[in-house]
């Protein structure tokens, strides 16, 4: 077989981890994209610099804070404990709330950017026709952003696959729990097996093409739909 | 006799609402003004989008705000029509139509089906918003803010954005807002003549204070306001078709205290219609000389005098019978004429407009 039983193991939790991140960011993100987008309030700016930080960060960084935070003496690992939950690092959990953090931008930035296309109008004449808010939220502004959070979806998605410095401080390299795509790579060129090395990565490549080449040529299609 | 009370004073930088009105709940109600009179932030108060928590505003009893309590948007009963159609992209013409209809609580006074018929969109539902012309659309939004059954209907400029064809295009279904609804309108407008054409009731904005509110004939009738309404000011007639002179294609409109003769617009005898008699078409004489183009001598006393803008320009109210007319005149010509109040005047009209 082209990818033996390990690098499967670890494709296959890589798009485990990337679809639930995804899924979680969609909701966590959506209501910080629509307050970025709607709101006048003072502490916008704090917010989006927040939110903009692992765009800039170096992703060992940005694991090491996350690390000591979810660690036993971390306020996270306090939380955990209190809980009765296991420690968040070296686990699939841990690695799914890293990503979050890690991946936030890249769902937030585009659902904003769509929901300020949409601009003020459309949902001022949804409340002229006794729309509320929440009802104006999901017939109008929901629907009117989809081109945007079908960016965003992908970019995140992509994202998450795509991570391996947040892994490697959190996560480290335990087969089926959290060893992803990319640090599998990694392990195989440190053991200097560059020929596994090479499929796993040429899988990589050609899906990470593949998902951007979808992305650019929807978006045509896009601008039309959105005028 | 049902009322609109409005009263609102909010305060932006560099603009500064204050107003207090009262409105007959019946009919159109212009809010005319130029650019910057504060008549869209007044009609935006009215609808709850623009917040002022101690403005008041009240419609036949309903209260909707003041200053204790204040209804959001979507719980008032209205209707509005913003300058834009603002069509939702992502729906077809006939869900644009049924969005508010179906979030719509109470008796239906409207139905779609009359909605629709009204604007005469029929041929339009099954087609995609972005397929349709800018009249189209706005014929559309009209309907759509009807079909909620509202109990007034608020339109912000509906035609500023159409060219001068398209506006002949909606200006007809306008016109049949006003015959077949029995709902108040509340129009905003900076353009005289879809006032003088729509409106019943007259309000004048100016620096986001009201300048005059009346009735459209009597508003318009007063001296004061011309001043204010430049190039535009004139009065309008409410006159009856009385008789067609068919070889001159010709029609002669009856109101009270004489006739006009006007060029046959096709009203038929006993019709009711509006005519609109600018000052600057009006030119005053003392006698009647025996040629000129003029087709309309109206004779007069003059009622008022009142300096104009310009230092060199009159404006002269003349009654013909309970009617009054303005018009503008040069303060030489006045003094040629020797003109004082109660001097008996004639009056001849260049150009007489049916609206």
């Amino acid at each position: 077989m082209f990818l033996d039983a390990t690098d499967l193991q670890a494709l296959l939790l890589t798009i485990r981890l990337a679809l639930v991140v995804t899924l979680i960011l969609f909701i966590v993100g959506t209501p910080i994209a629509w307050w970025l987008a709607r709101t006048t309030s003072a502490w916008k700016g704090l917010v989006a610099a927040v939110v903009a930080m692992p765009l800039v960060l170096p992703p060992s960084v940005m694991g090491f804070y996350l690390l000591l935070a979810m660690g036993p003496d971390g306020p996270v690992g306090q939380l955990t404990q209190w809980l009765g939950l296991d420690p968040l690092p070296f686990t699939f959990a841990g690695l799914v709330v890293a990503s979050v953090f890690y991946s936030l931008p890249f769902m937030v930035q585009p659902v904003q950017n769509a929901f300020e296309a949409i601009g003020s109008r459309p949902l001022e004449v949804a409340a002229t026709l006794r729309a509320s808010p929440l009802d104006r939220f999901f017939t109008i502004a929901l629907p009117l952003a989809r081109p945007g959070f079908l960016t965003a979806g992908v970019l995140t998605f992509a994202h998450t696959v795509g991570e391996f410095g947040v892994v490697l401080m959190i996560g480290g390299s335990l087969p089926g729990v959290t060893r992803v795509a990319s640090v599998q790579i990694y392990d195989h060129v440190e053991a200097l097996d560059y020929s596994q090395a090479h499929r796993l990565a040429a899988v990589m490549l050609v899906f990470s093409f593949t998902v951007l080449l979808a992305l650019y040529a929807w978006r045509p299609l896009r601008k039309r739909v959105g005028s | 006799m049902t009322l609109i009370r409005a009263r609102f004073q909010k305060d932006w930088p560099g603009f500064s609402l204050r107003t207090e009105l009262e409105l007959p709940a019946r009919g159109v109600t212009a809010l005319f003004g130029p650019s910057g009179s504060g008549k869209t932030t007044l009609l935006r108060c009215m609808a709850g989008l623009e917040v002022d928590p101690n403005g008041y505003f009240s419609f036949n009893n309903e209260v909707w705000q003041d200053g204790k309590q204040w209804l959001p948007t979507h719980k008032r009963a209205l209707g509005y029509v913003f300058q834009e159609a603002s069509l939702f992209s992502h729906l077809s013409v006939l869900d644009n139509l049924r969005y508010g209809q179906r979030r719509m609580s109470g008796i239906a006074q409207i139905d779609l089906q009359q909605a629709i018929d009204l604007l005469g969109i029929k041929p339009l539902l099954a087609r995609h918003t972005s397929s349709l012309s800018g009249g189209e659309r706005q014929r559309v939004a009209i309907a759509r803010a009807l079909a909620v059954s509202p109990k007034i209907l608020l339109m912000d400029e509906p035609l500023a954005a159409l060219d001068l064809a398209r506006k002949q295009e909606v200006l007809p279904y306008l016109e049949r807002l006003h015959d077949k609804l029995d709902i108040p309108i509340i129009y905003v407008s900076h353009s005289a003549d879809e006032v003088a054409r729509l409106a019943d009731h007259l309000v004048v904005m100016e620096q986001g204070s009201v300048v005059a509110s009346g009735p459209l004939q009597e508003t318009l009738a007063r001296v004061d306001l011309p001043i204010r309404l430049g190039e535009d000011s004139g009065v309008v007639l409410q006159a009856t078709v009385a008789e067609h002179d068919k070889p001159w294609h010709l029609s002669r409109l009856d109101f009270a205290g004489g006739h006009v003769w006007v060029p046959d617009s096709g009203a038929a005898i006993g019709q009711s219609v509006r005519v609109r008699v600018l000052a600057r078409d009006i030119t005053l004489t003392t006698g009647l000389s025996e040629q000129q183009s003029a087709l309309n001598h109206l004779q007069g006393r003059v009622d008022t005098l009142m300096p104009d803008e310009h230092p060199g320009l009159l404006l002269v109210r003349v009654l013909v019978g309970p009617t009054a007319f303005i018009a503008r005149i040069t303060k030489r010509s006045a003094a040629a004429l020797g003109l004082q109040p109660a001097s008996t005047v004639w009056l001849q009209i260049k150009s007489v407009a049916l609206t």
